[in-house]
């Protein structure tokens, strides 16, 4: 069994990119990747990749270079980056191979996704009748938590207003412009109780992460970030999930809740001894109860963490340091790998204007989607 | 008579008032809405007509088609997970409400609701309306 590092982190900004497809920001985002190991495409032993709306990763072979190598191509839905990077994580920590990586693109048209209701096993009339959007889920879930937990809107706007003033400092952000929780609260309403400002959108972009033995990264010279965790659950029975037409009265935790587990049991830390976190925030609301599923407080703390700033860059436990989905948008396929590639530059101390202070250690990772599933990594220096 | 979304799953009883119906897993013993297809391991069953507000939204855009089969013009809408009498929780359009008055735990009564479509028919589905006291 060999310890898994992290050598190498390239990005294709996210945001859109008229002119460029999803699969050649893919490629833009493994070339950048080798660039900054100091590698080239043929050291690349295999690949794991995926999008969920923009091609087959292994067509990029044509444009990046006809090797040989093994590529795997993974659909996983939302946690397509997720399980692309648990591929590379298995293959290197069984000793099959000692250098790869994992690729997460996409490129989606602008406005809310548009399903179809056979996909996901239910009927025409569930779509038809206007039921299935995921903007829908996303707002009773945290309108019912608001209830129980006593979150305020103040709150879910102070989260986009945290999310906006990172996202400014991050190059690879799509939005870049602070915006005041004011501004967030008076945008138009989209789904009660969330503004427009406080939804993510689909987007475009794309992350390549390159993975090594802990061995073969001596061998190399090359600083590496040990990935001491890489978990990825599907939902339990009792779980609140998009597109359901109903639940058990019986309630029970979440996909995230179970992979936070096994993610923390894998690495030997506890959640207190996180540095910095990036938790899937698909809108304001996600962001705070995520923020107690993996463990991180206890449901309804988050009202005075947040007010106190404890989210904030300067807190102490800064969430999403690049802006999260928020000011990044969600291209499916690339933004799990966006949070590992982030929590990377952190901890390498290559986050430039956005760099968290203190030298942080320990990363955590959460990407939640459709329809219940959660993938956590988290990274030590 | 206007069609139904499912008439497996809505029906009218003798007296005219709908019936919003689930199955039950003969195995398990857990309650699926909506019913499953036929399957010699469900049995249909009446779900009870009465339940509170579990939470809701407005949905406050169109959406887009497909999968939505309204027409062009558009006005908001209400939505709601609805606790019937602790059997399930049903996601479900609410209607003869204000968007001001909804508010986790309100009691509400199963009712019908026709929905126009785009292409000039209409529909009839399942919806939840609040109920009076005592009613």
């Amino acid at each position: 069994m060999s310890d898994v590092t992290i050598i190498g982190a390239g990005i294709h900004r996210f945001g859109r990119t008229p002119g460029r497809t999803g699969l050649q920001q893919g490629a833009f985002a493994v070339r950048d990747a080798l660039a900054s190991a100091g590698l080239e495409w043929k050291d690349v032993q295999f690949a794991y990749g995926g999008s969920d709306a923009a091609g087959n990763a292994d067509t990029m072979v044509s444009e990046l270079g006809l090797t040989g190598l093994q590529f795997i191509n993974v659909a996983n839905g939302c946690a397509t980056g997720g399980s692309a990077m648990f591929g590379a994580y298995v293959t290197i920590k069984s000793g099959e191979y000692d250098l790869g990586l994992a690729v997460g693109f996409d490129k989606h048209p602008p406005g809310a996704f548009d399903p179809k209701p056979a996909d996901w096993g239910l009927p025409d009339w569930y779509g038809e009748t206007g039921l299935m959007l995921t903007t829908q889920f996303f707002a009773m879930k945290i309108q019912r938590y608001m209830a129980l937990h006593g979150i305020s809107t103040g709150t879910l706007a102070a989260v986009a207003e945290k999310a906006f003033a990172n996202g400014a400092l991050a190059d690879h952000a799509w939005r870049r412009q602070p915006l005041s929780a004011q501004e967030v609260l008076s945008s138009p309403m989209v789904s009660d109780p969330l503004t427009k400002y406080m939804f993510c959108s689909p987007a475009e972009g794309a992350v390549a992460l390159i993975f090594a033995s802990e061995r073969k990264a001596r061998e190399l010279g090359l600083p590496a970030v040990k990935l001491r965790a890489a978990a990825v659950r599907t939902r339990p029975p009792g779980s609140f999930e998009v597109f359901s037409p109903a639940l058990d009265v019986e309630r029970g935790p979440s996909p995230t809740t179970l992979a936070a587990r096994a993610a923390f049991e894998m690495a030997g830390v506890g959640p207190e001894d996180i540095d910095i976190a990036q938790l899937q925030d698909t809108e304001s609301g996600a962001e705070i109860m995520h923020m107690a599923e993996n463990g991180f407080c206890a449901d309804g703390d988050q009202e005075q963490w947040i007010a106190e700033g404890r989210t904030r860059r300067e807190g102490a436990l800064p969430v999403n340091t690049d802006g999260g989905c928020l000011a990044c948008g969600e291209p499916i396929g690339a933004s799990g790998l966006r949070q590992v590639y982030e929590n990377y530059q952190q901890l390498t101390g290559r986050a430039g204007r956005r760099q968290i202070e203190g030298a942080p250690r320990l990363g955590y990772s959460h990407v939640y989607g459709a329809p219940g599933v959660s993938a956590v990594a988290i990274l030590e220096r | 008579m206007t069609p139904l979304i499912d008439d497996r799953l809505l029906r009218f009883d003798d007296e005219g008032q709908p019936v919003l119906q689930g199955a039950r897993d003969r195995v398990s013993g857990r309650l699926v809405f909506p019913p499953a297809a036929e399957d010699e391991r469900y049995t249909l069953e009446a779900l009870p007509r009465r339940g509170t507000l579990w939470s809701w939204t407005v949905q406050r855009f169109r959406p887009k088609s497909p999968p939505y089969a309204g027409p062009d013009a558009f006005a908001p809408y209400a939505v709601g997970y609805v606790d019937l009498d602790n059997a399930i929780i049903v996601e479900a359009r609410l209607t003869g409400v204000a968007f001001t008055d909804l508010k986790i735990g309100v009691p509400l009564k199963l009712t019908t609701l026709a929905l126009e479509r785009a292409d000039g028919g209409t529909v009839v589905t399942y919806a939840f309306a609040p109920a009076e006291q005592g009613e």
